[in-house]
């Protein structure tokens, strides 16, 4: 009794609270609010840009809201667009992009998952010399391994097909998504593992029945790596894959640069505000997830 | 009742080590492949051939060092490198020192954290295509940036780093550093939020300024994080590629060209294999010079797992 009597007298207690408005949080909130204003413009830019006419871009002020709002850029970036002969607009680019990314994205999930799984339970002699192989592969400039993969791919017959390009993103991110399963499957207990195999599971049971459900969390980390990933790849879509198959980023890339006709910015930029859609709709839906995938991808090597 | 006995792998009474695990083994089959095949064997493939004569389709004409030679030789390939060296010391310093103060403004427990965050790290989502367009088009000298300013009544304002051929380089620089900061930042508030609450009291009863503190203390006690961010940094600016491609193509003449440009003209535009396969073994060398300080910094001693 007396304890809580003395307690309660000696003053207020906690942290001192701050006053709102000192100099420093001025200072500090502005410059947050002034760097965000940086890192928004780009975005707002081509938001507005894209719904304006383009007597109003060429009259006026890239940053000055529409006067007249419009859809027709986006109508016309979407289906009328041209690459070369191809007037189809964006749509075949969104067409194939969703093609390449499903098939590589379940193969490069799968094949990972396998390779994490068989590297923390169930290593074999070597085994730790391929996965240390595959880490020091993922800072090996992609340049130098790009012709000897021609040569496979065209060997194999799938130069220039869907196929081939699933199969390079494949391969390419099976380092990172291998660290990611390897590191999960290792936290595991092995308690769990060996009360499996004294039951008499084997490896594809205790891959499917034990791991699988608990790693579901771990699997849509590597699902929102992989989609913005092969989503905004590049340079892979361009050298193997062929007009017709090209993925959305390379058919942007045509539309925007080529030579011919009048530029016409805001269909530019109403295609390539669809081109980045997929990616920042998962970036604002997925929250903390992706800054967890992006981590574990930073802590590569 | 419990579980004690060990898995049967463990039992040294197998008939061949060659069957142990035989499942694990074939599982692994990809990624043995991968490995091996590709990252192996692609890039002494490439190596190998950069000494021949390959021009269309490549050949085992031996050259010795006629393809280095011709490189270092060559205009195109001396502007790549100093564009590279320029765009990286900028894009390594500006990204570590606006990473760092983003992160340390957005760990001095302030409010709307993470809306903050949200917005400095959406860029990275985006593709570098994206980013380069978006740029290419705040940048445009007739509609852009600088037409505005000189709407505000600056009519000698000068601001177009995508036309002048001595000022390329730092217009992707601005659209890098919009893209690429944001996941440094990430980086360094989990490296801040990592350090120990008692630091700060430490330094707070020691009478140590804030600024002070994080330059004197908290800095030095982050350097794994600090290294970790310049790799990825390094790795990022040796792969820059499609950021010039979509913003610049390389232009005007060729004042913005980068290595890995260079590599992807000669192998596929201009058929000569050989130049492209030497250029792509000088990246290669240029990451092993950064990759193995590194290496010997972070897993000096101990054994790499």
């Amino acid at each position: 009794m007396a304890d809580t009597t003395t307690n309660t007298l000696s003053g207020p207690r906690g942290p001192k609270p701050k006053k709102t408005f000192s100099r420093a949080n001025i200072f500090l909130y502005g410059t947050l609010i002034m760097v965000s204003l940086y890192y928004l413009l780009p975005l707002y830019v081509m938001v507005v840009t894209s719904l304006k006419g383009m007597p109003e871009i060429r009259m006026g002020n890239v940053f000055g809201p529409p006067m007249e709002v419009t859809f027709q850029p986006w109508v016309k970036a979407w289906a009328e667009a041209c690459t070369g002969i191809n007037c189809d607009g964006l749509s075949r680019g969104f067409g194939n992009s969703v093609r390449i990314l499903i098939p590589s994205i379940l193969l490069s999930i799968g094949v990972a998952s396998i390779n994490g799984y068989a590297l923390s339970h169930w290593k074999f002699k070597g085994s730790e010399t391929f996965f240390t192989i595959l880490i020091i592969g993922a800072f090996i400039p992609y340049q130098t391994m790009l012709y000897p993969i021609v040569i496979l791919l065209r060997e194999m017959g799938l130069m220039g097909s869907i196929g081939g390009l699933v199969l390079v993103h494949t391969i390419f991110g099976m380092p990172i998504l291998t660290l990611l399963f390897r590191n999960y499957f290792a936290s595991i207990p092995e308690e769990l593992f060996k009360a499996a195999r004294v039951d008499g599971a084997g490896f594809w049971q205790i891959y499917f029945q034990i791991m699988l459900p608990m790693a579901l969390p771990i699997f849509v980390v590597a699902i929102i790596l992989q989609v913005t990933g092969i989503w905004n790849d590049f340079l892979f879509g361009v050298i193997y894959t062929k007009p017709a198959t090209y993925p959305m980023t390379v058919q942007l890339n045509n539309i925007v640069n080529s030579v011919q006709g009048v530029k016409e910015y805001n269909v530019n930029m109403a295609a390539t505000l669809l081109t980045g859609m997929v990616p920042l709709i998962i970036y604002f839906a997925s929250g903390k997830l992706f800054v967890r995938g992006i981590a574990a991808g930073a802590v590569k090597g | 009742m419990t579980v004690a006995s060990d898995p049967p792998e463990h039992a040294p009474k197998r008939p061949s080590r060659l069957f142990k695990n035989l499942m694990a083994k074939i599982a692994s089959i990809p990624m043995i492949l991968t490995a091996l095949v590709v990252f192996v064997g692609g890039t002494a493939w490439t190596v190998v051939y950069s000494f021949t004569g390959s021009r269309m389709l490549p050949k085992t004409k031996w050259v010795g060092f006629d393809q280095y030679e011709r490189l270092w030789g060559s205009d195109r390939w001396i502007i790549s490198i100093k564009n590279l060296g320029i765009y990286g010391s900028c894009a390594m310093i500006l990204t570590l020192v606006i990473g760092f103060s983003l992160a340390a403004c957005l760990d001095r427990k302030i409010r709307f954290e993470s809306a903050f965050r949200t917005i400095f790290l959406y860029p990275f989502a985006l593709s570098f295509v994206v980013t380069g367009l978006a740029w290419q088009w705040i940048l445009n000298p007739e509609f852009g940036l600088q037409s505005v300013v000189r709407g505000w009544g600056w009519e000698s304002f000068v601001f177009n780093p995508i036309n002048d051929p001595d000022t390329v380089i730092f217009g992707l620089l601005i659209a890098g550093l919009w893209q690429g900061t944001g996941l440094i930042m990430c980086i360094m508030l989990a490296g801040l939020r990592g350090i120990d609450e008692d630091i700060w009291k430490a330094a707070r009863v020691d009478g140590i300024g804030t600024v002070k503190t994080y330059v004197v203390v908290i800095i030095p006690m982050m350097r794994p994080v600090f290294i970790t961010s310049l790799v990825l940094i390094a790795s990022g600016i040796i792969k820059l590629y499609d950021l010039v491609v979509a913003q610049t193509g390389g232009g005007p003449g060729l004042s913005s060209e980068v290595p890995a440009k260079y590599v992807i003209e000669f192998m596929f535009r201009a058929q000569n294999l050989g130049q492209g396969f030497a250029a792509s073994t000088m990246m290669l060398c240029s990451v092993v010079i950064i990759l193995i300080p590194w290496a010997y910094l972070e897993f000096g001693g101990r054994k790499n797992g």
